[in-house]
């Protein structure tokens, strides 16, 4: 057993920014978001991410601008504590302990109130104590109520905090918190027409005594007279075809905005019946929808993670946009020329997001075709995708249709175009097999490139580029080159050995070898009991080995000179993933509810490495990525960590890592350099230089200790006071060049020690 | 934010012929001007000179066409019997011509009356033709001999009787005055040299020889004969080269296009065939009765036929030229004042650029399918010239239904008019592989849409029938295709015995499914 102590788990990256509402900042310059137990700030001109503001221990759950500083924030978390921060310079102020039992969620609406949900979804009002110190408890709460939704867009703040509105199934809730009083009004469950009347989400005006609220059909609600129990009026409009998400009414509240599954943030001019306006195709259902102090932006949230900012003239400005994991079909990749992460991105497209810098850097559109925003309905999907080794080539299947009967996909071939730096479609295969395709692999040579699919029609296909003979035109598209089977078994997983002479395609428990060159078969490996799950060639000097795991729990290596196992192991392994840079494999096993790591090298059956419980859920999903600059480290343990970094996708899609003690040393020393000289703008060079610099004083320390100190000291004391006074506070020159003389003459002591050090 | 993405209309290539740069080339024709003689036409020969005018030999007379007249600009008419072979001199101011009662005949191209007369053949002379030098003509005749005499003073130069059968191919060489070819019904080819008297090289063809012809190079040879088109190799000694099979029946002659030297042959089973430089037929021209003779123009300008029926087809090439004086024509309107003006402006470097939003234009479908308006987008892709010219697009539209989800919204609600059109459009495409998987969905959503009042109207009920009976006969043929694979994959598996990999085609499973889904659709049609 290897000691596990210096290794540890991360979780990388890509949280989501879309579980609150954003905040624009009250001069519009700035959008605050939360993510994971962050809080990031962007720009909204340039759609940078400035920096973040660092502190909670878990997951921040609302944001809401200070009403009384508007250059503070004060956020809320998991974690039990509220702060509060200057946004701008990312500065915590002041913390406030939220003494809540078993805290499920918190969210903040106004700085007057804090509304706390305990176990039970509860209301709470916490009176925040007014004092210096920086950490405070807050200890005065009442409870408000406990009829109250999950959802946190279900409460609203209304009037300057007079009231608050809160909505849980059919029951609508005012709270006024000068009475102490609750008014409730209720809906029908369902409409003549069978309609949903449940509250999905409620905004309540900034002015006017009028509550909006949306519905699971679709209607929005405005509520009027609601401080009589029985006089109350409402009235109903109708666009959305599914429920509504979320409600916001325009600062001066002279619209109401509206937004969900459609991805149509519709605006309605208040006090005006139905006249609308529309923005579509934003991309993702709309969760969440904020209006800056001034009303000259909105923002909205939507569900693939993303910020969008609006301009009020209804124009898109700026879209931020986050790592999309939320149903990831592809494998993680590696973009060989970028080294970015590729999966699944927004519906039809796959993203590439740079893991190094944690930003999102473009979408490839692959399906093409207009994404209906409906519940329920069967869409193209991206599911396989493949990069050739050198990432000229990307191929990837589309599929529609769960059921087998009217399954629908593509392949197709993308070429990647020096000049636009993208990927360019080549070749659409309509139907390439006759059923799905369970696994796709390019020939890793860098000659010639060569695709292999393997569908459940039991046949395997090679793709091959080659211009037509007949037509003598130069059209690099893709046509099929050879079809193998194996005794009409399906076949499970194709791989390609790391020179590409070899291809492995497996048909159930059967390992079949063939030569890409003649398509002949060369050899069959068989161990059952088990359907082949994974299958990878060793790399590198271990390039004789082939690996397989089966379901039934065996992990098998296999020596292709004298095709004999080697050895095998009992291991459950989910997950088996080669590193490209180096012999080593890593198997991600599921046991008994926690997932174990090993890092092994094919030719010796024990572990280089083992990680027990790296998490919880099963993993499917894993990919070394090339590090920048290869660490280096000697510890047998974190060796295999020093050229490529392990990255995998846990079942719930958190996305995570292992990192290093070395590594986190290093960029610990890294941010103290940072912090320590504020006064000089860090740059490279002057990191280079400052270096150089303090090294230079040391030696010159070491060799003449006593004489070259004060001097300069002194003469630098000088210099800077006279450059840096400015020149109309400055006395005559006359003045000033007897002093500035006196400055480099050598003081008393110094001259009086230094001919008596020549006498003795 | 982003845009619409309009529908996208699959191109699916269409399976059989490929196209070619070659048949492009050769596509590149008029339709044919016939022109009527007064028997059948054994023999055409363009003058080499400039307006390119033909000699078409045709009963007892040689017309001379100019290349665009349709009326012969001259023709000769003093025979007594039947003329065969009049071809041009190198200079084209002369014209040979044999007949049928062993009189040879030279004219001059402006006289009417024989400069000179060659006798000595006993029987029919089928062949005539100059030596490259201009000043001796060959001619083959049914007496197995061939002649060679001297124009000048008209007078017998040699006699050769090498052949055993009736001569009835000739081809000079152009570029040695001493050389010519002779194919006969002997099945030989036969080169002979005038300098030495004999024949020099012998090639066994296997059938009669009704033609040969040299390349330019004079490397290769053609000759055909039978249903056989070989060719041979002179430099090897005369080695067969290839040996072509694409008629049916005799091939009576052949020639080379002047641009890139392709090979052309004419048979009596009525086609011309078009061959590349390795020797595969790129195309087809197709006749009405039996070729006998043919000659291509120089620079293709025209390819002139010869058939037994007494017509001569003559086909002009198209040029660019005639197309743009069509088009110019039609269009007419405020071309750079709308189109042109201002957009080949170049900004300077200092300029400030304020683009304009590039405005997307949908098709008319894609607008209605932006606005959710399913009925309406399928009324526009049924629309007659889409659903007739360009079905694909029809079933791109219906393929996008299906993927919203309204495909059903959109077929229902249908008077007899607009669904007798969907039926009418099923009934033509429903087998074409590229687009009955869609076409079959909406058949069955038809069905159940309108199973309840499909009997009030006769029409729809009238198409229904023939639907069935349709699909019934395709499920048919499916079967037995299907069984002709079965049959096919034993032939296969008792032929490598060994291997373990079958090798199979891609369409077995495609073709079950595609014949469950057949089967399955008609017997819903049965049920109603």
């Amino acid at each position: 057993m290897v000691e596990t102590s210096d290794i540890r788990v991360v979780r990388c990256g890509g949280s989501k920014v879309n579980l609150t509402p954003p905040i624009i900042s009250s001069d519009s310059r700035f959008v605050l978001c939360t993510s994971g137990d962050l809080v990031k700030v962007y720009s909204t001109r340039t759609e940078e991410w400035l920096h973040s503001l660092q502190g909670h221990t878990n997951q921040v759950t609302g944001i809401t601008l200070n009403p009384a500083n508007h250059l503070q924030v004060y956020s809320c978390s998991v974690d039990g504590t509220v702060k509060l921060w200057d946004f701008i310079d990312g500065i915590l102020i002041k913390v406030q302990l939220v003494e809540v039992h078993e805290t499920v969620e918190i969210f903040l609406s106004s700085g007057l109130c804090v509304s706390a949900c305990p176990e039970c979804f509860q209301l709470v009002s916490v009176h925040l104590p007014k004092s210096a110190e920086q950490e405070v408890e807050a200890k005065e709460m009442s409870a408000v109520s406990s009829h109250i939704s999950k959802n946190p867009s279900c409460t609203a703040f209304g009037r300057g905090g007079e009231y608050i509105a809160f909505a849980r199934h059919l029951q609508l809730n005012v709270y006024f918190f000068r009475k102490q009083k609750t008014y409730s009004f209720s809906l029908k469950a369902t409409d003549k027409k069978g309609a949903k009347n449940a509250f999905t989400c409620i905004a309540c005006h900034p002015t006017d005594d009028c509550i909006a609220t949306g519905h699971e059909d679709g209607k929005i609600r405005l509520w009027r007279n609601f401080i009589h129990k029985k006089e109350y009026t409402y009235s109903t409009q109708h666009w959305h075809h599914n429920a509504v998400n979320t409600l916001c009414f325009t600062p001066e509240g002279t619209h109401l905005l509206s937004g969900g599954i459609e991805s149509v943030l519709v605006q309605w001019q208040y006090g005006a019946g139905n006249r609308k306006e529309f923005l579509p195709r934003l991309g993702g259902s709309i969760l969440h929808i904020s209006a800056s102090s001034d009303g000259q932006l909105f923002c909205t949230s939507h569900s693939d993670n993303k910020i969008t900012v609006i301009e009020s003239s209804f124009k898109v400005c700026g879209v931020i946009q986050g790592l999309v994991k939320d149903a990831v079909l592809t494998d993680l990749m590696i973009d060989p020329r970028s080294k970015a992460l590729v999966l699944n991105g927004k519906p039809g497209h796959l993203q590439f997001y740079s893991l190094l810098r944690d930003k999102h850097l473009y979408n490839l559109d692959i399906v093409q075709q207009e994404y209906i925003y409906e519940a329920g309905l069967d869409q193209f999907e991206v599911v396989k995708a493949a990069f050739d080794i050198k990432g000229s080539w990307l191929a990837t299947v589309e599929e529609r249709g769960k059921k087998s009967s009217d399954l629908e996909f593509f392949l197709k071939l993308w070429a990647f175009d020096e000049r636009t730096q993208s990927f360019v479609l080549n070749t659409t295969i309509t139907a390439a097999h006759t059923d799905r395709i369970i696994s796709m692999c390019f020939s890793s040579s860098e000659e010639t490139t060569m695709l292999v699919t393997a569908a459940e029609d039991s046949q395997f296909k090679a793709w091959c580029q080659g211009a037509d003979a007949d037509t003598q035109q130069d059209q690099n598209f893709w046509s099929c080159d050879f079809v193998g089977s194996y005794h009409k078994l399906n076949p499970t997983n194709c791989s390609f050995s790391a020179d590409s002479s070899l291809l492995a395609v497996s048909f159930q428990e059967v390992i079949t070898i063939w030569s890409p060159d003649t398509w002949e078969m060369l050899t069959t490996l068989c161990q059952p009991p088990g359907v082949i799950r994974d299958l990878c060639f060793g790399r590198l000097s271990c390039s004789k080995y082939l690996l397989g795991t089966t379901t039934k729990n065996l992990l098998c290596c296999w020596n292709l000179l004298t095709c004999e196992l080697e050895w095998s192991t009992s291991v459950d392994v989910s997950k088996l993933q080669p590193d490209p840079f180096s012999e080593n494999v890593a198997a991600f096993s599921y046991q008994s509810k926690h997932t174990d790591l090993f890092v092994f090298k094919p030719s010796e059956p024990r572990p280089l490495f083992t990680n027990k419980n790296v998490c919880s859920e099963k993993v499917h999903r894993a990919v070394f990525v090339p590090r920048e600059e290869p660490l280096n480290s000697c510890d047998e343990s974190t060796q295999w960590l020093n050229r490529s970094q392990l990255y995998f996708l846990t079942q719930n899609m958190d996305l995570l890592t292992f990192s290093t003690a070395t590594e986190e040393d290093r960029m610990l020393s890294s941010s103290k350099q940072l912090v320590i000289d504020d006064s000089v703008a860090v740059t490279p060079f002057y990191l280079l230089l400052g270096k150089h610099r303090q090294q230079q004083q040391k030696l010159n320390t070491q060799s003449h200790p006593v004489s070259d100190k004060p001097q300069q000291t002194q003469g630098s004391v000088t210099i800077k006071e006279l450059l840096h006074t400015p020149a109309h506070v400055l006395p005559a020159a006359s003045v000033l060049c007897s002093m500035f003389v006196n400055s480099f003459l050598i003081s008393n002591t110094g001259v009086q020690q230094d001919p008596l050090s020549w006498l003795t | 934010m982003a845009s619409f993405k309009p529908t996208k209309v699959q191109f699916l290539p269409k399976l059989g012929e490929k196209v070619t740069e070659d048949t492009l080339y050769w596509k590149n024709y008029k339709s044919p001007v016939q022109i009527k003689e007064f028997g059948a036409v054994t023999k055409i020969d363009f003058s080499p000179l400039a307006p390119h005018n033909y000699a078409v030999t045709a009963s007892t007379r040689i017309h001379v066409y100019g290349l665009h007249s349709q009326e012969p600009i001259r023709s000769f008419t003093r025979f007594r019997d039947t003329a065969y072979g009049g071809s041009f001199r190198g200079d084209g101011k002369l014209l040979v011509a044999g007949s049928e009662e062993g009189l040879i005949r030279l004219f001059d191209i402006s006289g009417r009356v024989a400069l000179r007369q060659f006798t000595g053949h006993s029987k029919a002379v089928h062949v005539t033709s100059f030596l490259s030098d201009g000043f001796r003509v060959v001619s083959g005749s049914d007496d197995l001999t061939f002649r060679v005499w001297d124009v000048p003073s008209a007078v017998e130069l040699s006699s050769i009787t090498e052949h055993t059968d009736y001569i009835r191919a000739l081809a000079p060489s152009k570029l040695n005055p001493d050389l010519f070819v002779t194919g006969s019904y002997d099945h030989t080819v036969k080169v002979f040299d005038m300098r030495s008297g004999s024949s020099v090289m012998t090639m066994q063809h296997g059938h009669p020889v009704e033609c040969v012809l040299l390349y330019p190079s004079e490397a290769l040879l053609v000759s055909t004969g039978g249903r056989y088109v070989k060719i041979w190799d002179l430099l090897k000694g005369g080695q067969e080269l290839v040996s072509l099979k694409n008629h049916h029946k005799t091939v009576t002659c052949a020639c080379l296009s002047s641009v890139g030297n392709k090979l052309l042959t004419g048979s009596l089973d009525r086609h011309v065939k078009v061959y590349n430089s390795s020797y595969k037929v790129v195309h087809n021209f197709d006749c009405d009765a039996s070729i006998l003779s043919m000659a291509v123009a120089p620079d293709d300008e025209v390819v002139a036929v010869g058939m037994t029926n007494g017509v001569l087809s003559v086909r002009h090439r198209k040029h660019k030229k005639d197309k743009e004086t069509l088009t110019s024509r039609r269009r007419r309107g405020p071309s750079y004042r709308v189109f042109v003006k201002g957009k080949n402006f170049v900004p300077r470097q200092d300029d400030f650029l304020v683009s304009k939003p590039v405005k997307q234009y949908l098709r008319k479908y894609d607008k209605q399918l932006k606005s959710f308006e399913v009925s309406k987008a399928l009324d526009t892709a049924l629309q007659t010239w889409t659903r007739t010219s360009k079905p694909e697009v029809t079933v791109a539209v219906i393929i996008e239904l299906n993927r919203r989800g309204t495909l059903k919204n959109a077929l229902a609600g249908r008077n007899e008019e607009s669904l007798t059109k969907i039926l009418n459009f099923l009934l033509k495409h429903i087998f074409d592989p590229r687009f009955s998987r869609p076409l079959l969905t909406v058949g069955d959503i038809v069905l159940d849409l309108y199973r309840q009042v499909l009997h009030q109207s006769p029409v729809v009920e009238r198409q229904l029938q023939r639907l069935m009976e349709v699909l019934g006969r395709e499920a048919e043929l499916q079967q037995e295709l299907l069984q002709v694979l079965g049959i096919l994959d034993t032939l296969f598996a008792s032929l490598t015995p060994r291997k373990e990999v079958l090798w199979e085609e891609h369409c077995p499973m495609s073709l079950n499914n595609h014949c469950v889904s057949v089967s399955s659709v008609s017997a819903d049609v049965c049920r109603i």
